[in-house]
């Protein structure tokens, strides 16, 4: 298994790295994300000085701004992914499962949430709620698992006609419990697939937010902010625009080759 | 029947190279096949008889590694070069295939692959193809065969399908016809039918048959001699009265007994 | 028969099922089964016979009431099987239970094979104890030859024989007063469906078991059964018991149908019989008026087109043919 899914492997490990160094590395630095030093303004990245990355417009160290990047923007993800798959898995093999009436009710829903225009209403809440960091992983959640509910209630369709959901339900099976015991666990498949596609899209989702300066709160900054800031910039400075540029691009591969090998792990045919 | 074997295989082995070893689809397989003879191959599943049709028309995969030979009329057939090959299949050694939904191209008119076999092989014009084609489904008991013959395979019964088929082996006038399990697919009324109507193209083209089965008792009403084979190798071979009448092997004996057999009024 | 009979353990009477499909771009209804009724005794094996088309998969399901009939009784000790409602249907489930044909299919892939055979007690029996379900898995387990090492295994690691030996333990975990065998033998290889229905022979004669053994292989029905029943495009044929189907069948469909079926003996393979059986099923979409026989029928006349035979006793038998008796 391992040469099939080295690519996996490595993808995880990466992710891990960024994730454990978001957490460990601003902790042992001298420097902070939110102190300027203004005698250091945009430097470019230089091995000497400790400044590794160089530093940010208000002579903040790069590498701790795109480290709590990191932090941040992963936290959004997994958190807003959380919840977007598991209400997205619940709602669509509810709506599979239980199939007439209820199906519909529960997927016109859907269908007229969908055509809620993202952008302004995640604009409203901020405008509303201010620049809060709870808002992101709603506002987020609440649209991503749309796309999972309809793809989760197709593959419960296919699922209810198989032979071991008949069997269950001559065994008695039935409801809640044949939803969480027989359907969801054999659409963990598809559901890992979507939900590392999910995790990208919504890094790539809080990055636009930010970007259009709806997001999180300076002096915090996410990947995108600091892509928002560094764009504004970049004919001087390139540093400030490629280095959390490059960071997410790599988060984001990493996460799409990670679903491959998550899947297979967790399928009992693959354990022989 | 003629003295020199129309088919002769010798040593034929069929194997896989796995990540837990070589695993052996065929090992070390002798069988003669008679001009005009009906040969019947038995086993259950993973016995090898597939592969061991499948190795003589070319047709196993890239991965398939083998050895031994198998002689048609002396020219060796393995390791045979495509244009030899792509002329002796469908022409002289013609198949056919277990499942015809799968067999059967399900965007082409039953007519237009029909006459792709005569206009591949004889390098007719296309009337005279189709003519012959319409011909051919006569011959299989399709009734109406124009209007079938418009049809695509989907719009066909299986054991219409199956006579298409089996039509589409017989176009180019083949010696021999292999078929893999030709009646598994179909109910046991159609069966019967197929398996009157494979014993009377025996009698009227002459050509020999081998068939792959796991059925014996479509192989008692058919074959002349019949093979038993088991994970790759060939246990016994015999006349088909005395196979049945006084079985040598174990596990023909064993395959025999576990039959239940319809008791009915003699 | 106006009443229906408590003594009886199934009794099923005018069953229609069926299905809409998609035909030419519309939506049609196809009768998959049309005025079916049979009755089965306690500790009685009704075979039933059929070829594709005839509606015996459909038949099995509606029984279980995995699919609904538009129409019809079936009555299990007197219940009503089509009226009861979600609880009282779940409590029914504990008398009445299925072996489905393909032993794998009806495994959940995700899940051991013990937590699979405990999944029943735990439904349906609640009131036992963790110790009482462990040790019923470990008795049905034996009863079906089979070790506890399996317990541990998954589906895909079983073979299609140790699949079906534990499709057969499931349905017996909960005691049940029925089980309906749909097909159990034709996903076998040679050699397993021998082993297979000496199983099943077994365990009916010892644990005197009611089954109704649907299939379409005729030897096997032979064996297991003591009465038969024969379905053609969703409608029964004739009903006998198994000896005089066999030996005196009367319709002329279960005597194609004997006829058919391949004997593996070259002796008697080869012996001039009667042609087989002309022509193709019908298509379900569009079936024959009359007597759906008719089309292949060697004796039809012009009455079977225009009156539907009703099943009717005959001897021993119920035929339901116009012309049983001269025939």
């Amino acid at each position: 298994m391992s040469n099939r899914h080295r690519g996996s492997w490595i993808a995880g490990g990466v992710l891990l790295l960024v994730a454990l160094s978001s957490l460990i590395v601003p902790a042992l630095s001298p420097y902070d994300y939110y102190t300027p030093q203004l005698d250091l303004i945009s430097k470019p990245p230089m091995l000497q000085g400790g400044h590794l990355l160089g530093t940010d417009p208000l002579g903040r160290d790069l590498l701790i701004r795109v480290l709590w990047g990191c932090r941040i923007s992963l936290l959004i993800a997994l958190v807003a992914s959380g919840i977007s798959v598991g209400l997205g898995v619940l709602w669509g093999a509810t709506a599979g499962y239980a199939g007439g009436t209820i199906d519909a009710l529960m997927m016109r829903t859907v269908d007229v949430l969908y055509s809620v225009p993202f952008v302004p209403f995640v604009i409203v809440l901020t405008v509303l709620f201010g620049h809060e960091l709870w808002l992101m992983f709603v506002a987020i959640g609440a649209v991503s698992w749309l796309d999972i509910a309809r793809i989760v209630r197709g593959e419960t369709l296919s699922l209810k006609r198989r032979e071991f959901i008949e069997a269950a339900r001559v065994s008695g099976v039935r409801g809640a419990r044949m939803i969480g015991r027989h359907i969801v666990p054999n659409l963990l498949g598809v559901v890992i697939i979507y939900a590392t596609l999910t995790v990208p899209t919504v890094i790539l989702f809080e990055a636009f937010m930010s970007f259009l300066g709806v997001g999180v709160r300076v002096p915090l900054a996410s990947l995108g902010s600091l892509i928002a800031d560094g764009a504004s910039d970049m004919q001087a400075h390139p540093h400030l625009l490629l280095v959390p540029a490059a960071v997410l691009a790599a988060i984001v591969y990493c996460f799409n080759f990670l679903g491959d090998g998550l899947r297979d792990l967790l399928d009992p045919r693959q354990q022989s | 029947m003629s003295t020199a074997p129309l088919l002769q295989i010798r040593g034929l082995g069929v194997y896989y190279a796995t990540a837990h070893g070589a695993v052996d689809a065929v090992n070390d397989l002798d069988l003669d096949l008679g001009a005009g003879e009906c040969l019947g191959l038995v086993g259950e599943s993973g016995s090898g008889k597939t592969a061991v049709l499948l190795a003589i028309m070319g047709l196993l995969s890239s991965q398939a590694r083998l050895r031994g030979n198998i002689r048609y009329r002396g020219t060796e057939l393995l390791g045979l070069g495509a244009p030899a090959l792509n002329a002796l299949r469908g022409a002289r050694i013609a198949m056919v295939f277990q499942d015809p939904m799968s067999a059967l191209n399900p965007y082409l008119r039953v007519i237009d692959q029909l006459s792709e076999v005569s206009r591949v092989h004889g390098g007719s014009s296309r009337r005279a193809a189709e003519q012959r084609a319409l011909e051919m489904l006569e011959s299989v008991q399709i009734g109406e065969p124009e209007r079938r013959a418009r049809q695509y395979p989907h719009q066909l019964s299986g054991g219409m399908r199956q006579r298409v088929m089996i039509a589409m082996a017989l176009m180019a006038e083949p010696e021999i016809v292999l078929a893999d399990e030709p009646t598994t697919a179909l109910d046991v009324t159609v069966q019967a039918q197929i398996l009157s109507l494979l014993q009377q193209v025996r009698a009227r083209t002459g050509a020999a048959l081998l068939l792959v089965t796991h059925d014996l008792g479509v192989v008692a009403q058919l074959a002349d001699r019949v093979g038993v084979m088991r994970a790759g190798r060939l246990l016994e071979l015999a006349d088909c009265e005395r196979l049945f009448a006084s079985p040598r092997h174990a596990y023909t004996q064993t395959l025999l007994a576990a039959l239940p057999k319809l008791e009915l009024p003699a | 028969m106006s009443t229906y009979d408590a003594s009886m353990l199934l009794e099923v009477r005018n069953l229609r099922v069926s299905f809409p499909v998609r035909h030419a771009g519309r939506s049609v209804r196809v009768r998959a089964l049309d005025d079916v009724g049979f009755a089965l005794a306690s500790a009685e094996t009704l075979g039933i016979v059929g070829e594709s088309g005839s509606g015996k998969s459909t038949l099995a399901r509606t029984l279980l009431r995995l699919n609904e009939p538009e129409h019809g009784q079936v009555r299990f000790r007197g219940l009503d099987l089509l009226s009861l409602n979600g609880t009282e249907l779940q409590r029914a489930r504990a008398r009445l239970q299925m072996i489905f044909q393909d032993g794998i299919a009806a495994l959940d892939p995700r899940q051991r094979i013990g937590a699979t055979l405990e999944e029943p007690l735990q439904v349906l029996k609640p009131e036992l104890s963790e110790d009482a379900r462990r040790e019923r898995v470990l008795t049905v387990l034996a009863r079906v030859g089979l070790e506890p090492q399996h317990l541990q295994r998954y589906p895909h690691q079983l073979s299609g024989g140790q699949a079906q030996r534990i499709g057969i333990a499931r349905a017996l975990i909960v005691e049940p007063e029925l089980i309906v065998c749909d097909e159990p033998l034709s996903s076998l290889d040679v050699s397993i469906k021998a082993q297979i229905t000496a199983l099943l022979l077994e365990l009916k004669r010892e644990l005197r078991l009611s089954l109704i053994f649907i299939a379409h292989d005729l030897p096997a029905v032979q064996l297991l059964s003591d009465r038969v029943l024969v379905l053609y495009l969703g409608r029964v044929m004739e009903i006998a018991a198994r000896d005089a189907l066999f030996q005196r069948p009367r319709h002329p469909y279960t005597r194609a149908l004997l006829q058919a079926v391949p004997v593996p003996d070259p002796r008697i393979a080869r012996q001039r019989r009667a042609p087989p059986l002309a022509g193709e099923i019908p298509s379900s979409l569009s079936p024959p008026s009359g007597c759906v026989f008719r089309t292949r029928c060697p004796h039809a006349i012009e009455r079977c087109a225009l009156e539907l035979p009703v099943l009717r006793q005959l001897g021993d038998s119920q035929v339901a043919c116009h012309r049983a008796e001269e025939l």
